[in-house]
């Protein structure tokens, strides 16, 4: 079967690709094309140009920057899941990487298209929200810096503006115990029913500085269940206190029942998943 | 039309492709690879699966344009029949193949996956085959076949 017909230019440098981005409303932009190109063949998006920015070395790199980990927006999943950085410094989003669709997907598929597809499910941006990690955003006039949380603007919308692509994700220096579990219907290339990534931060008197709770695929996008991590904050993370917070992250669970899994179930499993994520953690 | 110049198995190709051509439909129509299998189209099952620079990746879902200047390898350029991969001769032995539609993709994708990781667990095996959809098999004489091929290349590879 075709794809439908358009054009094609292969970005030379960074400044060029958001140029052309910029200049063309029927514009958008191709890196590992693994949800773009079935987009265009199931005629979901008609664009008229596609800017190639694959292999662009300005959206390459992971590296710790300032004390953060910099994660460049076109280094692909399998990249990230074999990178010894992303292991020691975001364990939850190293586990995600390697449970993320299929091995062929992986080499393909990038970090910043994962985060621009703005999926409700998306496998990388829950272990991310959990843990608070800002995205840098290179359009014609510059770059700016948005917190992750208010990239996601809802099911399939971003901060992205015309012009913008996702230049890098910004992980802060954290530490913390952190946790990742994806619940799908199958193992190789599932699609998350729910996913949950925790990552709490304890202590020297064992009660919790630090709590964060990002659900997926249970909400019009990926979020954190706030109340849920307050309950947790300046405890001692007893089994009680935990599971009063996975109480809580199902009941901001906002899921909806479709072909994976209806509504009841996946709110269960909302609270099932998260006591296993803080109790793996405490 | 735009001409792209490509490594293909070894052997240099120049052909001329349509930005909205993929890589799986130039490489069967164009170049004759028809050995590179076309099944669902939408990166879900890896019968277009080829290497492409060291990378397994379906070809469905990667433009022809941006194979320009790459090496890609596809499952002719693994062995022949006079001169089997020792995948090959793994799967032939195990009996890992019954329809043999997937086995094109299935091969590249675990001559790509061997060379990353020589000596993978049983849990790793059927991991690197999850984008690989077999509907004959029930995958158990395939994952025979890829242990017997990766401790036959262990053995060929030790120093």
């Amino acid at each position: 079967m075709l794809l439908p017909r358009f054009e094609y230019r292969p970005a030379t440098s960074l400044a060029q690709a958001t140029t052309l981005l910029a200049e063309r409303a029927d514009a958008r932009l191709l890196a590992g094309g693994t949800d773009l190109l079935v987009d265009l063949r199931e005629r979901r998006q008609a664009p008229g140009l596609l800017v190639d920015v694959s292999g662009l070395p300005e959206l390459g790199g992971i590296a710790v920057r300032d004390g953060s980990l910099w994660i460049g927006g076109g280094v692909t999943v399998a990249e990230l899941g074999r990178a010894p950085l992303v292991a020691e410094r975001a364990p939850a989003l190293h586990q995600a990487a390697r449970d993320f669709a299929d091995y062929l997907t992986r080499n393909r598929a990038t970090v910043g298209g994962n985060l621009a597809n703005g999926s409700p499910g998306a496998d990388l941006v829950v272990p991310l929200l959990a843990l608070d990690t800002s995205v840098v955003l290179a359009g014609p006039a510059g770059e700016r810096r948005v917190a992750l949380d208010d990239f996601l603007e809802g099911p399939r919308r971003t901060a992205l503006r015309r012009g913008e692509l996702v230049r890098a994700v910004v992980i802060p220096q954290g530490g913390g115990v952190q946790s990742w579990y994806k619940l799908g219907l199958k193992r190789g290339g599932a699609i998350a029913v729910v996913s949950v990534a925790t990552c709490l931060r304890v202590g020297t008197d064992g009660r919790a500085t630090g709590a964060a709770i990002a659900l997926g695929a249970v909400g019009p996008r990926p979020f954190r269940a706030r109340e849920a991590e307050a309950t947790l904050l300046g405890t001692s993370l007893d089994a009680g206190r935990v599971a009063l917070a996975a109480s809580r992250a199902a009941q901001a669970a906002r899921p909806i029942s479709d072909v994976r899994g209806s509504a009841e179930y996946r709110r269960a499993m909302v609270e099932a998943l998260v006591t296993r994520g803080l109790g793996a953690a405490r | 039309m735009r001409t792209i110049d490509l490594r293909l198995n070894g052997r240099r190709e120049r052909v001329a492709v349509e930005p909205h051509e993929t890589l799986l439909l130039v490489l069967r129509q164009r170049l004759a690879a028809t050995e590179v299998k076309s099944g669902c189209e939408r990166g879900d099952c890896g019968a277009c699966a080829v290497i492409l620079d060291g990378r397994a990746i379906n070809s469905c879902l990667t433009l022809a344009l941006q194979a320009d200047g790459k090496a890609i390898q596809t499952v002719r350029g693994l062995g022949s029949p006079e001169a089997p991969h020792p995948l090959q001769v793994a799967f032939i032995e195990a009996g890992a193949a019954q329809c043999g539609i997937c086995i094109p993709g299935m091969l590249v994708t675990l001559h790509a996956f061997l060379q990353e990781r020589p000596n993978p667990t049983r849990e790793e095996v059927r991991e690197a085959i999850g984008g690989n959809l077999c509907r004959c098999t029930g995958y158990q004489q395939i994952i025979e076949a890829i242990e017997l091929a990766a401790r036959r290349l262990r053995a060929v590879n030790r120093p």
